[in-house]
């Protein structure tokens, strides 16, 4: 069958917009690489979205999936591999190829990695990309956070409660993140400032022993030694396998405005791997239901 | 086979003492994606029968999500004859769970 609308990535926009499409009466397929939800579940207290004062990241993306699925929405489990256009569009996967008359392309984004050796390895083993998940591992240990960003300041800031000691890491002498975290970051006596400087190796066994640091000005090495390492240099959008139909910006980011239109006609990005200001849960569930309104005029008009 | 809660002061019996490979699932109530991977545990448990499941809630039991140098869950450990025989880190989806267990 062809369906209406394939929506690629089962997060808060992508499931926003299965909602808004079946409550449309258009067919949905929605495909999702590895959990209903998305990042979101790794978030343990939500309180900025409106109505609810408090839930947890599972609940709400187990809720949302209730949502979608109860209004007749179809989710598999199948991680889309590559889109082409044509005549209806076409969504392979590594078991099946799928067919929409439009595409809403809601993938989100993940955690960008350092890119030094071992990383990969070492995740579970003393690298972390998500502080308050893994915080509670290091009480009382040394540890170290690398960034520069509002989610390094805020990570060092967590942990800096918990760890004996907090290493910050950082490439240049000045961070980008907010003012008032960094002042508070300074009353901390058990937080170091490790400024111009990038990890250039990390030393380890079985898990992380140490982190070899290099100054950008000096060139000098240091090796600090730490059983964590808490990676928060940014996120990189999962737009890899749609890159050569659509267009992008330079960090790879899909050059779609407000109304979560695409360069290609039918194909539409909804959530955080579109161009735009504020990523949020509430911006991401925004841009869901604008990307189904567009793809059901779009449906619509063929 | 259905997914057995077990504490420190059990895990020796339970665990390194079995007569069979066990998978232990470190977890906690806190963690959204162990509670995502927690109804494929419990699929792949009632059909592997030749491996026994575990889950283990790390803010019950400290001291052995130190033992075992638990640094992030969910926190999946393979025991073979009371020794770490593998381990794997994060959300997976059933098709890597079961070729964890070999």
């Amino acid at each position: 069958m062809v369906y209406d609308i394939l929506i690629i990535g089962g997060g808060p926009a992508g499931l926003t917009a299965a909602i808004y499409a079946r409550r449309a009466s258009k067919t949905v397929l929605v495909l999702e690489a590895k959990a209903c939800g998305g990042q979101i579940i790794n978030t343990p207290d939500i309180e900025n979205y409106p109505v609810i004062a408090h839930i947890s990241g599972f609940d709400f993306a187990a809720q949302l999936t209730d949502q979608a699925k109860a209004l007749g929405a179809e989710i598999r489990m199948e991680k889309a591999l590559e889109l082409t256009d044509g005549e209806v569009k076409a969504v392979r996967t590594a078991g099946a190829v799928y067919e929409a008359k439009a595409v809403i392309l809601a993938t989100g984004s993940e955690n960008r990695k350092l890119g030094v050796a071992g990383e990969d390895q070492l995740v579970g083993r003393g690298i972390s990309y998500c502080a308050t998940c893994d915080g509670n591992f290091f009480r009382r240990k040394d540890v170290a956070v690398v960034g520069g960003g509002n989610t390094a300041l805020e990570d060092a800031l967590y942990l800096a409660d918990l760890a004996n000691k907090v290493y910050l890491i950082h490439r240049r002498d000045q961070f980008r993140g907010e003012e008032t975290t960094v002042a508070a970051l300074r009353q901390k006596e058990n937080v170091e400032f490790v400024y111009n400087s990038n990890v250039t190796a990390l030393r380890y066994e079985k898990r992380l022993t140490a982190v070899e640091v290099t100054n950008k000005l000096d060139g000098s090495v240091r090796e600090i030694p730490v059983k964590g390492l808490f990676v928060a240099v940014g996120r990189v959008p999962e737009n890899q396998a749609f890159a050569q139909l659509v267009g992008v910006d330079q960090a790879g980011y899909i050059t779609a405005g407000e109304n979560c239109r695409t360069n290609v006609p039918g194909i539409f990005a909804a959530g955080d791997n579109r161009v735009k200001e504020v990523r949020q849960l509430v911006t991401a569930a925004g841009d869901g239901a604008v990307a189904a309104t567009e793809a059901i005029k779009y449906v619509n008009s063929l | 086979m259905s997914v057995l809660k077990v504490n420190a002061d059990r895990f020796e019996q339970e665990v390194l003492n079995a007569d069979k490979p066990v998978l232990v699932d470190f977890n906690a109530t806190w963690c959204g994606p162990c509670r995502m991977l927690a109804p494929t545990l419990a699929e792949v448990a009632a059909e592997r029968p030749d491996v026994k499941f575990v889950a283990v809630d790390i803010d019950d039991n400290e001291e052995l999500a130190e033992e075992y140098e638990v640094f992030s869950i969910p926190c999946l450990v393979l025991f073979k004859d009371g020794m770490e025989y593998d381990r794997s880190v994060g959300l997976i989806p059933k098709d890597r769970l079961v070729e964890l267990l070999g």
